[in-house]
């Protein structure tokens, strides 16, 4: 796969060391090319990206709040379609708190519409613009700053929300899980979204080193280790067809992804055993 | 020209047609809720080219209005009570962004307890969010509104979105005789929408909607409030636009026997009808009263309503809202911007009739005051 040099998300941004949302983009513009335009949820992304007189998007943006994504995409697409602009990709870009949290009944709404758009969910598992406060894309056991680990608690008590199943659920053309971490199988998904007529939603693995805790170097690390132990399974629906994309040559045991994460480390044997416990189910399920 | 008659909320319909929105994203509402009919209708029926956005509620449709307005279309929506509620968060939005919208309240009252019939709590609710405000008092004026509306905003001086107020009901529900303009005439007075600057163009990128910090924000802000100030004279000169071409008089006051007026009633909406009704009936037994009604309530035409009420002594405002605490809205803007002496009256709240009894309370208890704010109309225990 040839993947274009031109930088469409520039350089100088206010990311911090090792953001794989900021890589998250680039690839996906990468992918799309210059005659994109891009609408923001509020979030990391948005406030990185764009702070007053700056701006980090070399293709149109446009963000309006936190929840409404969806709805603004819906917008943008409209009036993009009406004025004869049929060839613009239209691509939102939502965290995971902005996407399966507060802005679930816009996107839902957005999707069900039929809208020609794409929607990524650059999902790092809790709000990190606000601090690591847990979101209902969250893993089982993780501790944030609003399901922290105490005395009596082991961090989040619920597994994350199955938020691709739920899109696949609209009947929508294409959805995909992906990872900043397999840039290929990611763009090619990005590609087929775009090119599909319809809506299309991908749910993008996004590892955080602040919200995650592990060295800013080991962003791609550590969404590998998340695909390789099966914690992250990478798949496309198209037209309602089923595909795994990508499949580990084997299976790494759990305990290698969540280790080295200080979000994890609390966590005792008991707990990582009920954890590769649901990797397990969930690949079995999955047929990987 | 053709006259049908027909209730305000299809007069906006009809204006909204004649405008040629792009983009209508809407969500029904008792009672707005015949526009977005109208308006699926005729967009069904290929009378309007633009696209219809059956959106899942009223925070989605306003976010839509954003976007679409972004993307440099002329964008009309509308709503009423618990949804313009919901739109709350994006309509001060739409006014920062500098997006033109149109808006159509169907001025309804607010829960709790649940009701849906007509006060002005709602749009009264927004007044902060940088909108121009015009509240109008019959059909006709809804459909001429609505048509200004959209020259008001999208003046390069303006940028800043409309609210056009219509009662609940007793507009959006009562037919009376409208004369619908030609489309010809329209395409004269008001020519598509082109955005001075690229919008959401992948030939020409810019980014809008971003963060701006404390070295930035309070400018962003003072803009409003300039645009807004502006706004007073592009009102003026649109409605004298609007008066060459169509012959129908507008302005940001409409003041009705205020010259030698020593009481003026100060109301918007359509219980002004039943105001001019009321003075003229004082006036034959020798009361000195006038009426002014406000149709600009953002921006509030401070120098027009002092020059209309120069000559009076006492002016009684009525209110169909509530700010608790201090009174009706419109009292408390009266009180601190004209130098009057000037009495409160809360009208009308969920629907309550104004009668004419009650309009005689108000003269009675401005003539002869015994409080600064007066509910009228309330009922024993």
């Amino acid at each position: 796969m040839e993947i274009p040099k031109e930088e469409l998300l520039a350089p100088g941004h206010r990311g911090c060391a090792g953001c794989g949302a900021s890589i998250a983009v680039r690839l996906a513009l990468k992918a799309l090319g210059k005659n994109t335009v891009a609408i923001s949820a509020t979030g990391c992304l948005e406030v990185m990206t764009t702070p007053y007189p700056e701006t980090a998007w070399e293709i149109p943006w446009i963000h309006v709040a936190f929840e409404n994504a969806g709805a603004v995409a819906s917008g943008v697409e409209a009036a993009l379609r009406i004025q004869g602009k049929d060839d613009v990709n239209v691509i939102a870009f939502g965290g995971d708190g902005g996407t399966v949290d507060i802005g679930l009944q816009s996107l839902s709404g957005a999707m069900e519409r039929g809208h020609n758009l794409t929607y990524i969910c650059y999902d790092n598992e809790a709000y990190m613009n606000t601090g690591i406060q847990r979101s209902g894309a969250t893993p089982y056991g993780a501790t944030t700053t609003t399901s922290p680990k105490g005395k009596d608690s082991f961090g989040e008590e619920k597994p994350k929300k199955n938020m691709p199943m739920i899109m696949a659920a609209h009947g929508i053309p294409y959805v995909a899980t992906a990872s900043i971490a397999y840039p290929e199988d990611f763009m090619k998904k990005v590609k087929k979204a775009a090119e599909i007529d319809g809506p299309a939603y991908i749910h993008l693995n996004q590892p955080c080193t602040t919200g995650w805790g592990y060295d800013s170097s080991k962003t791609i690390e550590m969404g590998r280790l998340a695909v390789e132990t099966g914690s992250w399974i990478l798949y496309e629906i198209e037209n309602g067809e089923f595909n795994i994309t990508y499949r580990p040559t084997e299976r790494k045991p759990v305990a290698e992804y969540l280790k080295p994460q200080k979000r994890f480390r609390h966590l005792d044997d008991e707990h990582i055993e009920k954890i590769q416990e649901f990797v397990d189910n969930e690949c079995a399920e999955l047929g990987l | 020209m053709k006259r049908e008659v027909m209730t305000a909320n299809k007069a906006v319909a009809e204006a909204v047609k004649l405008a040629k929105p792009q983009v209508i994203p809407v969500y029904p509402i008792t009672p707005q809720t015949t526009i977005s009919e109208y308006l699926a209708q005729f967009v069904a029926d290929e009378e309007i080219d633009a696209k219809y956005i059956k959106v899942e509620s009223e925070h989605s449709a306003i976010s839509a209005a954003v976007g679409a307005s972004g993307a440099g279309v002329r964008v009309f929506t509308a709503t009423s009570s618990q949804g313009l509620m919901l739109m709350h968060e994006i309509i001060f939005a739409a006014a920062g962004m500098r997006t033109p919208i149109v808006l159509a309240d169907a001025n309804r009252a607010i829960s709790a307890p649940l009701n849906i019939w007509n006060d002005q709590q709602d749009s009264i609710s927004q007044r902060d969010a940088g909108w121009l405000q015009i509240y109008v008092e019959n059909a006709q004026e809804a459909l001429d509104t609505t048509l200004m509306a959209f020259k008001i905003s999208e003046n390069p001086k303006v940028l800043l979105p409309s609210m056009v107020c219509l009662d609940g009901f007793i507009l959006t529900h009562t037919v009376e005789p409208v004369e619908v303009p030609e489309q010809e005439k329209v395409d004269e007075f008001l020519p598509p929408y082109k955005p001075d600057h690229s919008f959401l163009d992948p030939n020409e990128p810019m980014s809008i909607g971003t963060l701006a910090d404390p070295d930035y924000y309070l400018e962003a802000r003072h803009a409003m409030s300039v645009a807004m100030r502006e706004s007073l004279d592009v009102i003026e000169d649109t409605c004298k636009e609007f008066a060459d071409i169509f012959g129908r008089e507008y302005g940001l006051i409409d003041p009705y026997k205020t010259e030698d007026a020593e009481i003026i009633f100060v109301a918007m909406g359509s219980m002004c009808s039943t105001l001019r009704v009321m003075v003229d009936e004082l006036r034959e037994k020798g009361e000195k009263v006038g009426l002014l009604k406000i149709r600009a309530y953002r921006p509030f035409p401070v120098e027009a309503i002092d020059e209309a009420v120069k000559n009076c002594d006492k002016l009684a405002v009525l209110d169909k809202n509530i700010s608790f605490g201090i009174g009706g809205a419109l009292f408390a803007d009266v009180k601190a911007k004209i130098h009057k002496d000037a009495y409160g009256f809360i009208v009308g709240l969920g629907g309550r009739d104004i009668t004419p009894e009650a309009i005689m309370e108000v003269y009675e208890k401005t003539k002869n005051p015994e409080q600064e704010v007066t509910w009228i109309g309330l009922k024993e225990e």
